[in-house]
């Protein structure tokens, strides 16, 4: 089952010659080499692409953090004209394929002269596009008992006023679910930031590892040494939040 | 208004783009000239004259039919012997979880790549067994299915939902079930099989909905040609190659809004099935 994994770790502590012509022996010993050969294989280096990738994660999270608990705490909470139409949409979102306004979203992005740059992958987790999390979150303040936003507005609290201090806490569980998934799935975005990132200094750790299949003369053994690296952070998320992982994919669907 | 950065991300990014290439698809824009109106020429050209577009539809079509149900079989399967009490479950649904986490990645696509590859693993456990195996992903009739394969491999999360679904029917179910003497296999039949449905139904319609949009394997794999002679040529990666390589935007438009009628169309089509086969079990 997880056999694959295993063989290109392993591989990836044999030199060249060994992977192919003796794939199932285990290496003698741990040779770091392609590791090493790998990470400084191609400018700026694996430093930088991992100093992008995570730039990128660490955004799009603090994104989607803020927006869609501000905007679950209106639709949960709040009062106003067409709430109902307007949640509806939002459901509807959910089920837009994202091939659909990628081309505008492009070109948008294009005019915008921010093409290269992280923002077309930032940006949009501040304005809330992800309405998985929207949903996710107002089921659970709805969960919240009203009396306590009532307590805070006896005590004078604004509605912002009590999102901060009664709600925002209140919903950790939720906001560790939204922070885990989103740094997975930004992590491996592939296709965004293929399309996004065009030069040697922005790329990230997935964009970076396909264009080291393109080099001619390049190695396995390093392509394989970096691609087993690109997975410890998912893989370490993983360990640390198995439980949340799983209680998220159990109550919600959530695809890994 | 609190909803100001939700409002403000459904008009940019999504309503505006979603009417933009609607109106996009009815044109040649290709991002250097102003688009120029074409009517219904682009829908034309993908149905009647442009057959990678046709080998696009069916390559993912393929995928989509074989992956998603091979996929649950798998899941359905797995979550029921673990849901035997199997001693180290948490173990197990950890292992049987970890590739579809780490499956969408570019990592496991370059893994997947070379052990189906000419010198791969597969070919050298294939030779353990006297078979001669040939070059998978290089092969025009194989190379599909090894995406197909890689997509089953991934059945772990929806084995996850299985399980918590599995958890939920009462006891008092199976309990009925065995005092009117019912065995093993009738119990399943009986009782699990139609409790399960709804998730089942749940599990079904998102797998065929994000199967339809796969990209960064098939584009690995194939090095982003959708190679060999277009065997994995998927329906995105056809769109991106339109759209990114070839810049034909307003192509690539009107593709975009055919994958979301047909994505719609096999949605609805799971949605009016259902009302057949799933059961609510709320009489």
């Amino acid at each position: 089952m997880v056999y694959p994994l295993w063989w290109m770790v392993m591989s990836s502590f044999k030199p060249d010659t060994m992977i192919f012509t003796e794939p199932n022996r285990l290496p003698g010993s741990l040779d770091f080499k392609n590791y090493v050969d790998g990470w400084f294989s191609s400018a700026p280096g694996f430093t930088r692409y991992y100093f992008n990738s995570f730039v990128i994660c660490l955004g799009a999270v603090v994104g989607n953090v803020l927006a869609c608990s501000l905007t679950a705490y209106a639709f949960a909470r709040l009062e106003f004209p067409f709430k109902r139409v307007l949640f509806a949409i939002m459901m509807l979102t959910l089920m837009l394929p994202h091939h659909v306004v990628l081309i505008p979203q492009y070109i948008l992005f294009v005019k915008l002269d921010w093409v290269n740059t992280y923002l077309p992958l930032i940006v949009p987790k501040f304005l809330a596009t992800d309405a998985f999390f929207i949903f996710l979150m107002v089921q659970f303040i709805r969960k919240i008992p009203r009396e306590l936003d009532e307590a805070a507005a006896i005590d004078g609290c604004g509605t912002f006023r009590t999102f901060i201090t009664i709600i925002f806490p209140l919903l950790t569980p939720a906001l560790v679910t939204t922070i885990i998934f989103t740094f997975i799935w930004t992590y491996n975005d592939f296709f965004a930031q293929l399309i996004y990132l065009t030069s040697p200094n922005s790329v990230t750790v997935p964009v970076a590892l396909r264009a080291m299949i393109g080099e001619s003369g390049g190695s396995y053994g390093q392509l394989l040494a970096m691609s087993v690296l690109s997975l410890v952070p998912t893989f370490v998320v993983f360990l640390i939040f198995q439980r949340r992982l799983v209680e998220g994919i159990s109550t919600s669907g959530l695809k890994g | 208004m609190l909803l100001l950065p939700w409002f403000a991300g459904l008009i940019f990014l999504t309503a505006g783009p979603l009417l933009s290439s609607f109106y996009l698809a009815f044109t040649d824009y290709d991002m250097f000239n102003s688009p120029n109106w074409v009517g219904l020429q682009n829908f034309e050209d993908m149905f009647l004259y442009d057959p990678r577009f046709m080998t696009a539809l069916g390559v993912t079509l393929t995928y989509v039919l074989l992956g998603v149900p091979l996929n649950l079989v798998f899941a359905l399967g797995i979550a029921l012997l673990l849901n035997l009490k199997v001693r180290g479950l948490g173990m197990f649904r950890a292992i049987y979880y970890l590739p579809s986490l780490l499956g969408s990645s570019v990592a496991v696509a370059v893994m997947w790549r070379q052990i189906f590859g000419g010198q791969g693993v597969m070919n050298s456990l294939l030779a353990s067994f006297g078979f001669v195996g040939s070059n998978w992903i290089a092969h025009p009739s194989y190379a599909l299915y090894t995406l197909v394969i890689l997509h089953i491999w991934q059945f772990g999360s929806a084995m996850i939902v299985f399980l918590a679904g599995l958890q939920q029917i009462p006891r008092e179910l199976y309990e009925a079930a065995e005092i009117d003497g019912a065995g093993p296999w009738s119990k399943f039949r009986r009782v699990t099989l139609p409790m399960l449905t709804p998730v089942i139904f749940f599990n079904l319609v998102l797998g065929v909905i994000n199967s339809f949009q796969a990209f960064t394997a098939a584009y690995i794999v194939s090095g982003g040609s959708g190679g060999p002679s277009d065997a994995t040529l998927f329906y995105t990666l056809y769109l991106y190659q339109e759209g990114f390589t070839h810049f034909r935007m307003g192509y690539a438009s009107a593709m975009g809004w055919i994958l979301l009628v047909i994505i719609g169309a096999f949605t609805a089509l799971n949605f009016w099935i259902s009302r057949r086969w799933v059961f609510y079990g709320d009489n």
